[in-house]
């Protein structure tokens, strides 16, 4: 099982979601972000006095899939989310110990 | 000259005070306080009192980090209740007991003389409660505009005091000067040294504040890291429906002052609309031009400026002029908060001088300029060819501005050596609503 953290742009979730779930992937949690990579920040005004905002806001996504379909999962994204400009996020995948459906006790591929 | 409600109100009073026999009736002949006139003074009364908060709480409280909203809506809420209460035991006394050209007296002490009592029937007491409360409500308006200056840095306990000894020996005496029958510079005071037009408060409430605000920027000093990291306003949704709130409010201060529902209120309504509009037009286009794009929170300082600007000229000019003058004050107060505050590197956080000082000062001038007789009656302005009226509005600046300057420079030079203006750097960096309330703003879980 491997967990897959994608940090997108806000207007790209719809996308994303749509694209994940026609290759059968459902379930995935969303959170509001600030960060920056490449894009750095951008310029904000406020009655002349200008500041650099350098963390920007972001949605990350976390999805927690089997390791056969982590290759559809990741492609399904970038597919998505990809606009072609710096500022398009980044993927990250790691290996998960443990899924547990609380409800139940599963474990396993079986409770994602 | 269109005697105002004011002028009848002190004549009516001192004769019941005497036990003349003149009644009611015939003293205010030209005036009825008809249902009509009660229910107009009593909305307006209100419509100030929601200028303070909601509004201006909403509109300094998106201003703010957010760590400081609610030290910021406290400053509001709290100033309602104490200033309240002070004008009512005394400030109402100060600001317009007596015939002294300077100074009020003690004639009105908890209301004495004004609420209903044994000599004073409630139909007798009607049209001075009304003024008392209408005024009232500017009482806390005034000190509260200051707290944009100090915002994010200025101990509460100290500042409660400050906005006390403020209201009286600062706000009441410039009160009594302008609107009091026997003030120096009231505008229908025959005696008066130099009749000066102020509406609604361009000298009493903007100018005396403004140039307080910036004393108070300039003696409590920057706040810590001003100029290196980012202070940018937190909520401007807060800050749009603040100033929307203020627009609406603005309605009662300045209409209100009309002190009836008449021809002058309707004027003094439709001008101060257009001025407010014009303001916003001026301040998003400078913008616009100068950055590249309109800023919400220039859309909305605008609205403001305009509003200061027509406040002590809604009873004197018609709505184009109203227009002129929000025109300029958008510009005008535009400079003031982008260029004048860079150029000397004060820190008027919400730019309470920029906008009430500058704006205040550019009304007071600008009314001696376009006043028409048109809608005073009486007293013009420069383009129809007073320019004397000019030196009048010059000299009540120069008043109000020296004793909102030199009043608070005393208050809070003692202030700080009595108990300190700031809190300490620690606090400061947690945020006033923590550390000076104990509470938080946002609680999310």
């Amino acid at each position: 099982m491997q967990k897959i953290e994608a940090i997108i742009r806000h207007y790209k979730l719809e996308d994303v979601k749509a694209a994940l779930t026609e290759k059968n992937i459902v379930g995935m949690t969303v959170c509001e972000v600030r960060g920056f990579g490449r894009q750095r920040g951008h310029k904000e005004q406020y009655r002349g006095a200008e500041y650099t905002v350098d963390f920007l806001p972001k949605l990350k996504l976390e999805i927690v899939v089997d390791d056969s379909v982590v290759q559809d999962a990741i492609s399904a994204i970038t597919e998505a989310a990809k606009t072609g400009r710096v500022g398009d996020g980044k993927i990250f995948v790691s290996p998960v110990a443990e899924v547990i459906r609380i409800r139940t006790g599963e474990s396993g591929a079986e409770a994602i | 000259m269109k005697k105002r409600l004011l002028g009848r109100t002190v004549v009516l009073l001192s004769s019941l005070l005497l036990l003349t026999n003149t009644t009611y009736a015939q003293e205010t002949e030209e005036i009825v306080l008809d249902s009509g006139n009660i229910a107009w003074m009593l909305t307006s009364s209100a419509l100030v009192l929601m200028m303070t908060a909601p509004g201006l709480a909403l509109f300094y409280g998106g201003l703010v980090r957010k760590k400081n909203i609610l030290s910021v809506m406290m400053q509001c809420v709290f100033l309602m209740g104490m200033m309240t209460v002070v004008w009512g035991v005394c400030g109402y006394s100060f600001a317009f007991g007596g015939e002294n050209p300077y100074v009020g007296n003690f004639d009105h002490l908890f209301l004495k003389g004004v609420m209903p009592s044994a000599e004073l029937s409630m139909d007798a007491s009607v049209d001075g409660m009304i003024f008392a409360v209408f005024q009232g409500m500017f009482f806390i308006i005034t000190p509260a505009l200051i707290c944009g200056a100090f915002a994010e840095r200025m101990k509460f306990s100290t500042m409660c005091v400050y906005s006390l000894l403020w209201g009286i020996f600062v706000y009441c005496p410039i009160a009594h000067w302008v609107w009091a029958d026997s003030g120096w510079l009231c505008e229908w005071n025959e005696k008066a040294s130099f009749p000066a037009l102020d509406f609604a408060g361009g000298t009493v409430v903007h100018i005396s504040s403004g140039m307080s605000a910036l004393v108070c920027s300039i003696l409590i000093g920057k706040r810590l890291g001003f100029g290196q990291e980012p202070m940018p306003p937190h909520n401007l949704t807060y800050t749009c429906i603040g100033a929307a709130l203020l627009w609406v409010g603005w309605f009662g201060f300045n209409a209100g002052s009309a002190l009836a529902a008449n021809a002058l209120a309707v004027n003094a309504f439709v001008a101060t609309h257009m001025a407010a509009a014009a303001g916003v037009v001026a301040w998003s286009v400078a913008e616009w031009i100068q950055h590249g794009r309109p800023s919400v929170l220039g859309g909305c300082s605008g609205a403001v400026a305009g509003l200061v600007c027509i406040t002590p000229a809604a009873g004197a000019v018609n709505p184009m002029q109203g227009i002129l003058l929000g025109l300029a004050a958008g510009y005008v107060c535009f400079l003031a908060c982008t260029k004048l505050k860079n150029t000397f590197g004060y820190d008027d956080s919400l730019d309470a001088f920029g906008v009430h000082g500058v704006g205040g000062t550019l009304g007071a001038l600008l009314v001696g300029v376009f006043a028409t007789k048109d809608i005073t009656g009486e007293r013009y302005g420069w383009l129809e060819g007073n320019a004397w009226q000019m030196v009048n509005q010059s000299v009540s600046i120069l008043a109000a501005a020296a004793l909102g300057i030199v009043g608070s420079f005393i208050i809070l030079k003692v202030l700080d050596a009595v108990m300190g203006l700031r809190v300490t750097q620690d606090e400061e960096l947690q945020g006033l609503d923590l550390t000076q309330h104990g509470e938080e703003g946002y609680i999310f879980l």
